[in-house]
């Protein structure tokens, strides 16, 4: 991509995230945050509606989520937060104004650090707050023309957290990366879903482009409506071009503005221009008293933390020996990697668990599209299974068959091989009355074997596995062959 | 006996005694409202069907408790319109909320219905309780039951009146910058806003949140004592509700005043305090002397510009607190309006009166980008001052006495057209809610057959205070003040 052009500018990139938080009730009543089943305008009540005289009240769960996320960015927990108004009217707003945070939010100063393969550079997180979700509005347009909006409250006050960047990066690829790591942390703290295409996750992008040479200027574009991470890499790609080609046209008409992503045109369109925007009027808000966190309770939370990706990728390189790229892998999510864990305490040697995770289990997961919480293995079936290997039970070869039969069905190993009389014979006796008809049958290849065409072992070899159907054991077998051959 | 005249415990007594029902005094009091309050217009709602209801559920309660049956039991009650009834139209005599009737109770009602009491109906009040006269009201001005050509004071005019006039044995109103004491000044009654966080503001619907506060209107202060029992506590579902317990005033209040220290701010009773209020107050002041209690001078040095103050922060709460007023889902709606914002301007330029847009005008200006450090700010800056003042002034003195109005009763239209003489009507009333204090407003004498208010400003919580110096007052002057309403 380092084209003439693109070496002429740089672009810089900051990220506002709006995450919606997996918590039971509502930000400020008691109402059921999991209202996506219900018919709208069914979960909800006079807080959640902006019914005159109702009142707001913390959900302490939802400041633990955020002061959690705060602390997996590495940032500064404030003993002092407050909350404030920011006004605007829509008919998605029921009071008129949104409770969010303006000057002191819960969590400051923060940072993370891409993945190598990512370009391994850290980005600075400014903050992370608290916001509440709006209702969610339809437009619609009768048969007749007539044009209209109905408006569901069902998702009025839903928390959100949101997490602003720093405008410290680089590239479409690298804001999309950040988003896919903000994502993984979010869904190991286990307070979101992290799902952009069902709104769960969503993103804004400021994106400005510069001559490299010269001092920033203080324009920027607000890139809004994607609602994935491969439409935030293309909606950014077009902005950089857009942006560039007008400063390469040599006139700079640029204004700040927000601009929409339109997935299917694949281009930006103007939405609104600065002379146009809000001023939100934030002032304190007088409903909701000041939060003073103590340090016992921000230790507390501390100690709820998880074991993040970072570390606990470090941790199965060093415990488990296992390589960069297997041990990404398996730290991608902490159900798989809760999954490793299980399966190689059943199995003594992760090794094996990380090669048959890597090779096979995650093939087959990403070729049905399914999550691991789906699959049907166990931890303890793929571990009996690999202990079965190892015991000479069944072969390397048949345990493919098995574990294929093994996700289909969620039938065990034993099961399958029972069933299917799989197991492998290993039976000395048994094996060496087989060679013996075998080398009977065949005296030519013995000849041959005899006249010093050693190959010929592997005829005689294939014959044993066709007599037994692929089940001899061919170490067995092999020994067996060697010591009959000598004999004669 | 007229029983709509009886005061809460003196109906207590009665009823204790079974010498009466509450279905008796209900029915007295609907008869009162019946025949005065075509001429008062202390109402917006009577709601006879539900307080017949409730008297009726109330003797029954009353024969099953006996004699712990809760204080308010069967007593009936007006409410302010501005707070929210179950099924009953909560206006706050606006156009906008004309017809809108609320799905849940305030907290406050939640209690009073836990004791029984009985609503006899929604009292008229300045729209959202924006004013100091009633005359504000989208529907009526409410009329001063002492003079029929005068206001009852604001915004809670219509709760005044009604306990004033023997329309309601006790009424609730709230109080922002003086919504509860100068009304009952102004019709001689008593009348207490709580310290900020004394009592839930959940269902009040809000004017401006950091200084609003429901209080009780009474005819005496044993009642103010009762019913201020009876609505005050911790709710779990106003996050600004305070965690203090809730004290035994009926009795509090009876402890001896002896040596407790009144202030008289050096900065009070200046130009535009009239002077036969003055005296008043001044006469009252000599009483308490003789009760025992010492007299101190004190300084409140940002007094004025408690005004300013006021008017910088309630307008920019009440900016953000109206913005819910927008025709989507309840109140007035603009009919075949073309867009969202010809549907938005057009419900809101009809549903609200003037004042009320000129506050939101002034608010939502002195929060805009590039004013807010100029006025919000500085106002918040200042209110820290006005609540230091007192502070200070309470390190020598238990509480503050001056006037509760600097003025009598006045003209209905005498000011409607001048919002600065308007708003000096609270010049004694705004710098408690400004500081979050308590203040409790008596009566303490007449000037040309009009009421005049006597207030104590307190310390945060001590409300046992104020209701020990009205009380000891109050006996002491042995005065009822009762108007001659026909």
């Amino acid at each position: 991509m380092a084209t003439a052009v693109t070496e002429k500018y740089r672009t810089v990139i900051g990220l506002e995230f709006h995450v919606q938080l997996l918590t039971e009730s509502k930000m400020f009543c008691a109402c059921s945050a999991q209202y996506a089943a219900n018919p709208p305008n069914t979960v909800v009540c006079p807080v959640c509606l902006g019914l005159p005289g109702a009142l707001p009240v913390i959900n302490e769960k939802v400041i633990e989520c955020i002061v959690m996320t705060g602390m997996a960015l590495n940032s500064q927990i404030p003993e002092f937060a407050k909350f404030d108004r920011k006004n605007y009217p829509y008919p998605d707003l029921p009071k008129g104004y949104q409770i969010s945070q303006f000057d002191l939010p819960f969590c400051i100063e923060g940072h993370l650090t891409l993945d190598e393969e990512d370009g391994g550079r850290t980005i600075g997180i400014t903050r992370v707050h608290q916001e509440e979700d709006t209702a969610k509005s339809t437009h619609v347009t009768a048969a007749s023309g007539e044009r209209y909006s109905l408006v569901d409250f069902n998702r009025s006050g839903v928390p959100l957290m949101e997490v602003v960047t720093e405008p410290d990066i680089a590239s479409p690829e690298e804001a999309a990366a950040f988003g896919r790591k903000l994502r993984q942390i979010v869904r190991y703290l286990g307070i979101s879903t992290g799902n952009m295409e069902d709104g769960a996750m969503r993103c804004d992008a400021n994106i400005s482009v510069w001559p490299a040479d010269a001092p920033l200027g203080d324009i920027k574009v607000e890139v809004k409506n994607m609602n994935s991470f491969r439409a935030v890499e293309r909606a950014l790609y077009f902005e950089q071009e857009r942006q560039t080609r007008i400063l390469e046209s040599g006139n700079d008409t640029r204004v700040t503005e927000t601009r929409g992503w339109v997935e299917t045109s694949g281009e930006t369109v103007s939405q609104r221009t600065k002379e146009e925007a809000h001023d939100y009027r934030y002032f304190p808000e007088p409903d909701l008293p000041p939060l003073q966190l103590s340090r016992e309770w921000i230790e507390g939370v501390r100690e709820k933390l998880p074991e993040l990706p970072a570390a606990k990728k470090e941790r199965f390189m060093a415990e488990f020996d296992l390589s960069d790229y297997d041990a990404s892998l398996l730290t991608q999510s902490r159900d798989l990697a809760d999954y490793f864990e299980a399966a190689s305490a059943g199995a003594k040697n992760a090794k094996a668990v990380a090669n048959w995770m890597s090779r096979n289990l995650l093939q087959r997961l990403n070729e049905s599209g399914s999550e691991i919480g789906d699959c049907k293995i166990s931890p303890d079936a793929l571990a009996e299974m690999i202990l079965m290997i190892e015991s000479g039970a069944i072969s390397n070869r048949m345990a493919q068959e098995v574990f294929d039969q093994m996700f289909d069905t969620g039938k065990s190993a034993k099961v399958i091989v029972k069933e299917q009389g799989l197991a492998q014979i290993s039976d000395e006796d048994e094996l060496a009355g087989i060679v013996a008809t075998v080398i009977a049958e065949n005296p030519a290849a013995v000849q041959d074997f005899n006249q010093g065409k050693k190959r010929a072992i592997g005829f005689l070899v294939g014959q044993v596995m066709k007599a037994t159907r692929g089940k001899a054991n061919p170490g067995i077998v092999n020994q067996k062959l060697q010591e009959a051959l000598r004999q004669d | 006996m007229n029983l709509s005249t009886l005061t809460v415990h003196e109906a207590q007594d009665l009823l204790g005694r079974g010498e009466t029902t509450s279905v008796e005094l209900t029915e007295a009091v609907l008869a009162r409202i019946e025949a005065v309050d075509e001429t008062v217009k202390a109402y917006v709602t009577v709601t006879v069907e539900q307080a017949r209801a409730q008297a009726q559920a109330a003797d029954a309660r009353r024969a099953q408790d006996g004699a712990d049956a809760p204080p308010l039991l069967g007593i009936p009650a007006a409410i302010k319109d501005v707070i929210n009834t179950k099924g009953v139209r909560t206006t706050c005599s606006s156009r906008m909320l004309e017809n809108y009737i609320p799905p849940y109770d305030a907290t406050v009602m939640q209690k009073l219905n836990a004791q029984g009491s009985v609503l006899v109906g929604k009292t008229n009040m300045d729209e959202f309780a924006m004013g100091s006269s009633t005359e504000h009201s989208a529907f009526f001005t409410t009329r001063n039951p002492w003079d029929t050509d005068r206001v009852p004071g604001g915004s809670s005019g219509g709760s005044a009146a009604a306990v004033a006039a023997d329309e309601a044995v006790f009424s609730l109103g709230s109080d922002t910058g003086g919504s509860i004491r100068q009304p009952a000044a102004l019709c001689g009654v008593v009348g207490m806003k709580p310290t900020y966080g004394r009592v839930s503001r959940y269902g009040l619907v809000a004017f401006a949140s950091s200084l609003d506060q429901i209080g009780p209107f009474t005819k005496d202060v044993t009642d103010c004592a009762i019913v201020l029992e009876a609505i005050c506590g911790q709710d779990p579902k106003d996050a600004t509700s305070a965690p203090e317990v809730v004290p035994a005033w009926r009795e509090a209040m009876k402890q001896d005043v002896r040596g407790l220290r009144i202030g008289v701010p050096r900065e009070y009773f200046g130009e535009g305090t009239d002077p036969a209020v003055e005296e008043s107050v001044r006469e009252a002041i000599d009483q308490m002397m003789a009760l025992g209690v010492e007299v101190e001078d004190v300084s409140l040095p940002h007094t004025d510009h408690a005004l300013a103050t006021y008017y910088i922060i309630a307008p920019a709460e009440a900016s953000a607190n109206l913005a819910r007023y927008d025709g989507i889902r309840y109140g007035h709606a603009a009919q075949d309006a073309e867009s969202m914002w010809e549907a938005y301007s057009r419900t809101r330029g009809e549903g609200f009166g003037s004042e009320v847009k000129r506050r939101i005008l002034v608010g939502t200006h002195a929060l805009s980008s590039g004013y807010y450090d100029a006025y919000y700010l500085k106002a918040q800056k200042v209110r820290t001052l006005i609540a230091a003042d007192f502070q200070q002034a309470f390190e020598w003195v238990d509480a503050i006495v001056s006037p509760t109005s600097a003025t009598v009763a006045f003209k209905i239209g005498e000011r409607i057209d001048d919002p600065i003489s308007m708003y000096l009507s609270d010049l004694y009333t705004l710098p408690g809610n400004v500081a979050g204090l308590p203040g409790i407003s008596l009566p303490c004498g007449l000037a040309d057959g009009l009421p005049i208010g006597l207030q104590f400003v307190g310390k945060p919580f001590e409300e046992s205070t104020l209701l020990r110096l009205a009380f000891a007052y109050e006996q002491a002057s042995g005065v009822r003040y009762t108007p001659a309403l026909a």
